[in-house]
């Protein structure tokens, strides 16, 4: 359980999201954590409630509510993901989630430099903050001025592993290397966004025009730790419900229950070039905090609820 | 059964029929991409290492592992005999297997015995033993070579450490985890 002084730095982490987004005149939004329907996405596992479930990631609500018009959108909600716990991992975890339209995943990455360095300077006293600016971890100072370095996903695999992106794709073993021998390396300089992924690993992200099997998405990267997921949204609707039915099939072949997210596809049509990106915010408070796992900075460990 | 979400460590596994514990364990998964489970094992028999990434769907089975109380009856070459507390049965456990254990046996001592199906393969001791000092060389009072410890051997043969105002004859403690000297016992 957090001390009153966590407490009280969680919660002026959290006040600093929402004013960087609100001075940009980004919409905070809270839609419904409990969905009749959710994204199908084979790899990650909901919880059931009551016959409904609860949702793994705001993105199917907040993206509706897009094609309603708004322009700006940003959430902080708690996300709940079965079978994920870990020293950065927890089954119940609070995620940001902002989209703009009009803009692709580069534009997000200027973004997401802005809001660390932001965030840096607002919670320049806590521990793992240093130098006007500078995080400090296991001894490194990972300096936080932009720009950070761009690493497309082929070229990390050309430098930390003896395979490719698309060999490791067919042998099944992309996450595995990405895990063991990429990601341990990324953002001990300055953070890293690890970019351009193999197509069939960006479900919702938009191919790269001219590039259609690479899909534009990008992963930022903070000492060695995954930070964030955005890319360029697809919108074509056509397109997303070919990618989602095999989504399905994977998940049938494993007795996953899932659903084809029908007013979704429609809302889909309706509007146009976005970007979008999820943020761990308890990651983010971790790095911040000096802290070594995600319990430390959450108010209630998951052992501590018995 | 265990599934992949079930691995812990400390978490007894049954790979290949052998019984394997879990000595490290990290979960790790990338955004959108596969769970995966690293995990470091040791052999329950052979006490082999190795590791070991794991998926979501990979099943384990659990092994028949089961603790029983015996005492420690008398040692032949290499056997060392135990007999059952409950139902009396005697078995052996080789010395090889038993390992550093064998400095710590007494006659009569209870000990726990880890079985795997029929046959043991481990053996937990009291944390704390009692064993009669058998050889020490004298306290020389008044001695100021400054060393505060000096070497005893105990009834089972083991060798270590103590203050020097233990003499042969006398029961000591020792922490069977470390092998370390604890205390001196007054019987």
């Amino acid at each position: 359980m957090l001390s009153p002084a966590g407490l009280k730095q969680r919660s002026d982490f959290l006040q600093s999201l929402r004013l960087f987004f609100r001075e940009r005149d980004y919409i905070e939004v809270d839609t419904p954590i409990r969905l009749p329907v959710l994204l199908p996405e084979s790899e990650i596992f909901p919880y059931a409630s009551e016959g409904w479930w609860l949702q793994t990631s705001p993105e199917l609500c907040m993206k509706r509510l897009l094609a309603r018009g708004a322009t700006r959108l940003f959430q902080i909600c708690h996300c709940f993901r079965r079978e994920e716990r870990g020293r950065l991992h927890a089954p119940e975890f609070t995620m940001l989630e902002w989209y703009h339209v009009g803009w692709n995943y580069l534009d997000l990455m200027r973004e997401c430099e802005e809001l660390v360095v932001a965030l840096a300077v607002a919670c320049s006293i806590f521990t793992g903050i240093a130098n006007g600016g500078s995080l400090l971890r296991d001894a490194k100072e990972v300096r936080l001025t932009p720009p950070w370095k761009r690493l497309r996903v082929d070229e990390a695999f050309s430098a930390y592993t003896n395979t490719t992106a698309l060999a490791a794709l067919a042998e099944d073993r992309f996450d595995e290397i990405l895990v063991t021998e990429i990601e341990p390396h990324l953002g001990w300089d300055r953070p890293v966004f690890l970019y351009d992924y193999p197509v069939q690993l960006g479900s919702l992200a938009r191919p790269k025009p001219g590039a259609p099997h690479l899909a534009e998405r990008f992963e930022l990267y903070c000492c060695g730790i995954e930070l964030a997921n955005g890319f360029s949204e697809l919108v074509d609707a056509a397109q997303q419900r070919l990618r989602f039915s095999k989504e399905l099939a994977a998940m049938r072949s494993h007795a996953q229950p899932g659903t084809m997210p029908k007013s979704f596809l429609l809302d889909l049509s309706r509007f146009g070039d976005t970007a979008g990106i999820a943020l761990g915010v308890d990651r983010l408070l971790m790095l911040f905090s000096g802290a070594s796992c995600l319990d430390d900075v959450l108010p209630f460990s998951r052992d501590e609820l018995y | 059964m265990y599934s992949a979400s079930d691995l812990r460590k400390g978490l007894k596994v049954q790979i290949d029929g052998e019984p394997y514990i879990i000595i490290s364990f990290d979960f790790s998964k990338p955004g959108k991409g596969q769970a995966l489970y690293r995990t470091k094992m040791r052999n329950m028999i052979t006490g082999n290492q190795f590791t070991q990434t794991y998926r979501s769907n990979d099943k384990f089975e659990k092994p028949d592992l089961e603790e029983r109380t015996m005492q420690y009856l008398y040692s032949q070459g290499d056997e060392f005999h135990f007999m059952d507390t409950s139902s009396y049965e005697q078995i052996f456990i080789t010395r090889e297997h038993l390992g550093d254990n064998i400095n710590f046996l007494v006659d009569n001592m209870e000990v726990q015995v880890l079985f795997f199906g029929e046959k043991p393969i481990d053996i937990s001791l009291p944390i704390f033993v009692n064993l009669m000092v058998t050889r020490a060389d004298p306290w020389v009072k008044g001695d100021t070579s400054g060393t505060d410890t000096k070497p005893v051997t105990v009834e089972t043969g083991y060798q270590l450490q103590v203050p020097p105002f233990v003499e042969e004859g006398d029961k000591i403690q020792i922490d069977t985890r470390t092998g370390d000297y604890m205390t001196r016992v007054k019987e």
